[in-house]
């Protein structure tokens, strides 16, 4: 089936090499760092994790939101996503690539990376977390591409692949899980120590995700032959609007309690991240912008007519997907170390080298995506 | 079969490629290098036999047995003891790695990363510089 | 046929496997064979602990930073000169930063004059739950029977992770080769590779010949006092004995091992 994504037009083309372009410049970045070391980004003694952890743990989000149209089409039969729950399960298949290759790019020594399957540690959530990448990207691949199959041979998927599909709900839920549990067991850093980690994760996902795909479905109803049919678009809006309005609620949560408690360790972090502490306000310009672009998706969202309407909807979307990346992608992982344990501050600027490498990375995921949808299309064009 | 033309000439690429290494190597055979032992001790702490064949598995066990088990003494077969590292008692004896440990490694094409982290014996710093140049 | 042909596979494997291994099992298991032994000298702790002394610390405001060289040098730590790449194994800083949440003016007052302003010693608590190994996914890093909290930088794939998890920021990355860094490189001591962590150690190289750790040797004034906590007779007892000591961060429960007389 893969031989379908040779086939498109110039601009399809066009598209492909300019991912390939940056693929190849990020790798030209990468390259670099192996030589040097981890030295060449912007991460130090007291910030250890930056942009590539960040970008990681944004992505299994994106990831984990395949979920949302697997469990309605699969258990509840909601034939509307019938036509794009293999979108959903291919953009999974390209975060968590993007999910494990930030983590590769992350590694000191990424030359001993399969350490952790020759000492296998079930004490580290890290390990777990490895664990539950590669299982649910199995999954997604393996499902994705036999319903695709069956769907291209005009016959009905086999009936071994339920178990499959039912055991990728739950496993979407887990990935996204222990991606939180990283962050919220670790003693020393305030930011991060909260029993609501988890569910704040699973709600900016289904938020972050769901939005990316209307995003795409929108793109795709302009500019291809490709229609995910307006009832599946208006479904998956309602799920980013609540989605949306259950992250943010979290968030409230979180600032209630460490503001109401008022214990210096937790609280530091929070007013760093929002105004600033001893004069360093690194995070804030971020952390105002993520949660302006949060406003703006809520009000465009709630009411309904501009969730109706594709232009708004679609700014709606990107509003809260971009609001999510800066959340997750940048402010989540580097607060957590300012101040750092000592209370002392080094704030964090991530390189050039760094962000080529980021840039490189996602690239790649587009093009693994780019591909995987090339394929998909046209398989349902045909068969259509 | 379709293109019969095309596949077999793409088969016999494919088949020069893949055996291009051993082409290679057959081109040129070259004598095993001369190793200079760098001492004039006749027992190293195991055969001779035993230290060419074994002497990676060996000093890997020497280092989970000092980093990981706290043990440092090496008792060998004939009840010698010795203090178990690599840059305290190996190149106390093979003092021109060099000449020693290089030239076999460079030949069989090996790269062992011991000297990123252990130093090598000082008259090879004058000589050859660090390994990690 | 497919039976003979699976079982010859099986023989053919594990005869190929005893082959391989046979000279390694003879040199390591065989009758008279070699034995990996403690060295009679070092010192068998059961649980290693560590008292700073900072009443007698006093030569530090002449800016006496012995400790922190003799660890340096001993164990070819690279000064970068930047708080970016900067690798400490044991450092100095105010009680502010070593005893966050417990500062309040009068501390601050007492330090200043009763203690003459001086800066307090950190290290690794060498924990007895420790969250680094916890978080390890290869466990690169572990807690040894006599305490320590110990480094296999052989194993060490440099994910960072026991950093996020050491409430004490006592880990290191090395962000880039260490070795141009080093002043003088100690032959007796390896230096580390670029991408691997690293951190106090107690000195276990040289615990295992029967040596105190380097900063406890290297202190005139006698101001670190390092000994066995399960021995009632040392002298680390005597002083927790004696003399009143706070630990830091003891309300996160990994029950750290460095204890500080004020």
């Amino acid at each position: 089936m893969l031989e379908k994504a040779l086939r498109g037009n110039k601009s399809y083309f066009a598209w492909i090499g300019f991912l390939l372009i940056l693929v190849g410049m990020g790798f030209g970045f990468y390259l670099r760092q192996l030589g040097f070391g981890l030295g060449v980004t912007g991460m130090s003694r007291d910030v250890s994790w930056g942009l590539y952890i960040g970008q990681f743990t944004f992505l299994v989000g994106v990831a984990a939101s395949a979920v949302m149209l697997v469990l309605p089409y699969y258990l509840h039969n909601y034939k509307v996503f019938g036509k794009i729950t293999i979108l959903g399960e291919f953009l999974a298949v390209a975060a968590v690539t993007m999910c494990l290759s930030f983590i590769v790019v992350d590694l000191g020594r990424p030359d001993r990376a399969f350490n952790v399957l020759l000492y296998p540690t079930p004490n580290s959530v890290l390990f777990w977390d490895m664990v539950v990448l590669n299982g649910y990207l199995f999954l997604n691949i393996f499902v994705g591409w036999t319903v695709l199959e069956a769907e291209a041979k005009s016959v009905p998927p086999p009936k071994w692949i339920k178990p499959f599909i039912y055991l990728s709900i739950p496993w979407a839920v887990s990935i996204h899980t222990v991606t939180a549990f990283l962050y919220a067991g670790l003693p020393g850093r305030g930011f991060w120590l909260s029993a609501i980690m988890a569910p704040r994760f699973l709600g900016s996902a289904f938020a972050a995700g769901p939005a990316l795909l209307i995003l795409i479905c929108l793109f795709l109803r302009k500019y291809t032959k490709f229609d995910a049919g307006w009832e599946a678009i208006q479904s998956l809006a309602k799920i980013v609007t609540y989605a949306m309005i259950l992250s943010v609620f979290f968030v409230l949560c979180e600032l209630f309690t460490v503001f109401y408690s008022q214990i210096p360790e937790h609280m530091y972090h929070f007013l760093y991240l929002f105004v600033g502490l001893h004069g360093h306000t690194g995070m804030m310009p971020w952390m105002w912008a993520s949660t302006i672009l949060a406003a703006i998706a809520l009000i465009v969202l709630i009411n309904p007519k501009t969730r109706n309407s594709p232009g708004t909807l679609a700014i709606g979307c990107a509003a809260v997907f971009f609001s999510l990346w800066i959340e997750k992608g940048i402010t989540l992982v580097i607060t957590g170390y300012i101040p750092s344990p000592l209370e002392t501050i080094t704030e964090y600027h991530p390189t050039l080298t760094e962000i080529g490498i980021v840039v490189g990375v996602w690239a790649l995921g587009f093009l693994i995506m780019s591909v995987l949808y090339k394929v998909a299309l046209t398989v349902k064009t045909e068969s259509a | 079969m379709y293109n019969a033309g095309k596949i077999i000439i793409g088969i016999v690429i494919f088949l020069a490629l893949i055996t291009a290494p051993f082409w290679y190597n057959l081109a040129k055979p070259s004598a095993p290098p001369k190793l200079e032992l760098g001492t004039q001790e006749k027992q190293c702490v195991e055969s001779k036999a035993f230290m060419q064949a074994n002497h990676m598995v060996l000093l890997d066990q020497w280092r989970d047995e000092v980093v990981r088990d706290g043990k440092r003494i090496y008792v060998n077969s004939a009840g010698k003891q010795f203090n178990m590292s690599l840059q305290n008692t190996c190149t106390k004896c093979h003092s021109t790695k060099t000449k020693f440990c290089d030239r076999c490694h460079t030949y069989l094409n090996v790269a062992p990363n011991c000297w990123d982290c252990h130093i090598a014996p000082k008259e090879q710093e004058k000589l050859a510089g660090r390994s990690d140049k | 046929m497919d039976d003979t042909r699976r079982s010859f596979l099986k023989i053919a494997g594990l005869s190929m496997l005893g082959f391989g291994a046979k000279p390694v099992v003879d040199a390591v298991a065989g009758a008279g064979g070699p034995k990996f032994e403690k060295d009679p000298k070092a010192f068998n702790g059961k649980r290693w602990a560590m008292v700073v002394d900072q009443q007698k610390c006093l030569k530090a405001k002449d800016g006496c930073k012995d400790c922190v060289l003799a660890c340096n040098s001993a164990h070819n730590i690279p000064s970068f000169n930047n708080p970016k790449d900067e690798i400490k194994w044991i450092w100095q800083t105010s009680f502010e930063h070593a005893f966050p949440g417990q500062e309040n003016p009068y501390i601050n007052d007492y330090i200043k004059t009763s203690l003459k302003g001086l800066p307090f010693l950190v290290l690794c608590n060498h924990c007895d739950n420790p969250p680094c190994v916890r978080v390890c996914p290869v466990q690169a890093t572990f807690r040894r029977p006599d305490g320590i909290v110990a480094m296999d930088y052989h194993r060490c794939i440099g994910c960072r992770f026991c950093m996020a998890a050491c409430p004490y920021g006592a880990r290191n990355l090395n962000w880039s080769d260490p070795r141009p860094f080093i002043k003088k490189e100690n032959p007796e001591y390896p230096t580390r590779t670029r991408g691997v962590v690293e951190k106090c150690n107690f000195c276990s190289e040289l615990l295992a010949v029967g040596k105190l750790p380097a900063c406890v040797e290297a202190c005139k004034e006698k101001a670190l006092v390092f000994g066995d906590l399960e021995d009632p007779n040392s002298e680390v007892r005597e002083l927790l004995r004696t003399r009143p000591t706070i630990q830091r961060k003891p309300q996160l429960g990994t029950r750290p091992q460095i204890y500080y007389i004020l």
